[in-house]
C-alpha cells in the first residue's frame, strides 16, 4: 500500500512537470488561470501550515508548536535567511517544551 | 552527462557569484528541511524506504510532508496521495513558465522536468535572459536535487537515534519553512483572504475528517477567488447598458 502511494503520487508529480515543458508549443496556458492555479496553491500551503501547525491526529496539537511556527513565520517576514527560520522555528518550540509548556 | 549540463565554471561565469550563493543557501535550508522530513518519517513509524524512495522520486518537500503525514496519520492511500497531488498541482504552471530553460535533446527535457521546484523556478525567472535562466535553473535543481536526497538519507539514520523528534522542535520546522515560502504571495489581498478562509475551513474539520481531507477542503477558499472578476464584469455589463 505504501509503494502504490510513493508510486502514484511520483507519477503524479512527474505529470505535472513534465506538461508545461511537453505542451507549450501546443498550447498557452491562459493567464487568468495560471492565476488561479498559483493561488490555489497559496490557499493549500496556508492550509497546511495551519493544520500542521495547530492539530496533532484530531485534536490541539499543543501552544509549542504554533509559537515556534509564529516565530519562524515573524523572521520570515523580517526577510531572514530560510536557514534562520529554521533554526528560530525548532529552538523556540523546544525551549517552550523544556520550560514546561507543550 | 550531469557534468556537461553543470559545468560549475560555466555556471559561475554565467550567473554570477551572487546567485550561487544564494542558491548554495537555500540548499542548506533545505537540507535542513530534508533532515527533518527523514528523522520525522522514521521516527513516526515509517519505514526507511518509504521517505528514501519518495525523495528520489517525487522531490517535492510539502507534497512529501503532506503525504507522509497522512501515512503517520493512519489516514486512507487516497487521501494520502491526493493531498501531494494537490499540492503539486502547481508545478504545472511552473513547468509553463520556465519550459524555454531545457529545449534541447528530449533527455535534458526529460531529467529539467524532474527537477521543476519552487526553489529552481523562482532563480531562473530572476535572471535577466535565457542563457543565465538557464545555468541557473540547472545549477539550483541538479544541487538541490542531490543534496535533498542525502540530507533525507542523514535524517532516516539520525531519526533511529533520536526517539523523540518533537523535543528538539522538529515538529514546527515544516510549517515555518511552508509560511515563509508561502509568504510573498500573501501579499496579494484576494489570495490572502482566500488562503484564511480556507485555513480555518480545514482546522476546523479536522477534528470530524479523516488526515489528509482538511487540507483539500480548504480549496474551498479558492471560490472567493473567483467571484471577484465576475462582479466586475457584471459592473462592466451594468455600465454598458447604462452607456
Amino acid at each position: 500500500m505504501r509503494a502504490l502511494i510513493v508510486a502514484v503520487l511520483a507519477a503524479g508529480t512527474y505529470a505535472f512537470r513534465l506538461t508545461g515543458p511537453l505542451l507549450r508549443h501546443r498550447l498557452n496556458m491562459p493567464d487568468r488561470l495560471q492565476r488561479l492555479t498559483s493561488s490555489a496553491a497559496a490557499v493549500l500551503l496556508v492550509a497546511l501550515v495551519a493544520v500542521a501547525a495547530l492539530t496533532q491526529g484530531h485534536g490541539f496539537a499543543g501552544w509549542a508548536r504554533p509559537a515556534g511556527v509564529l516565530v519562524g513565520g515573524i523572521f520570515a517576514a523580517r526577510k531572514a535567511p530560510l536557514p534562520l527560520v529554521v533554526v528560530a522555528a525548532a529552538v523556540t518550540t523546544a525551549l517552550l517544551r523544556v520550560a514546561g509548556l507543550h | 552527462m550531469l557534468f556537461k549540463i553543470i559545468d560549475v565554471r560555466s555556471v559561475w561565469r554565467t550567473v554570477g557569484g551572487d546567485t550561487l550563493r544564494d542558491i548554495a543557501l537555500v540548499c542548506v535550508a533545505d537540507a535542513i528541511i530534508a533532515v527533518t522530513f527523514g528523522a520525522i518519517s522514521v521516527a513516526g513509524g515509517l519505514p526507511s524506504w518509504v521517505p528514501v524512495s519518495m525523495s528520489l522520486l517525487v522531490f517535492a518537500g510539502g507534497a512529501q510532508f503532506a503525504a507522509a503525514g497522512v501515512m503517520l496519520a493512519g489516514g486512507s492511500a487516497a487521501a494520502a496521495v491526493a493531498a501531494g497531488l494537490v499540492l503539486n498541482t502547481r508545478l504545472v504552471p511552473y513547468g509553463f513558465a520556465v519550459a524555454d530553460v531545457f529545449d534541447g535533446p528530449w533527455w535534458t527535457r526529460l531529467a529539467g522536468a524532474h527537477v521543476v521546484t519552487d526553489e529552481s523556478v523562482a532563480f531562473a525567472l530572476r535572471q535577466p535572459d535565457r542563457a543565465r535562466r538557464r545555468a541557473a535553473f540547472w545549477a539550483c535543481g541538479a544541487g538541490l536535487f542531490v543534496v535533498w536526497n542525502l540530507a533525507v538519507a542523514a535524517g532516516v539514520f539520525a531519526g533511529r537515534y533520536v526517539g523523540n523528534t518533537n523535543a528538539i522542535g522538529l515538529d514546527a520546522v515544516f510549517p515555518a519553512v511552508l509560511l515563509a515560502l508561502v509568504l510573498p504571495a500573501l501579499a496579494d489581498r484576494a489570495t490572502l483572504w482566500a488562503a484564511l478562509a480556507g485555513a480555518a475551513v480545514a482546522v476546523a474539520v479536522t477534528p470530524v475528517l479523516p488526515p489528509g481531507l482538511p487540507v483539500l477542503l480548504a480549496l474551498a477558499g479558492v471560490a472567493l477567488l473567483v467571484r471577484p472578476p465576475s462582479a466586475e464584469r457584471r459592473r462592466r455589463a451594468n455600465q454598458a447598458e447604462a452607456g
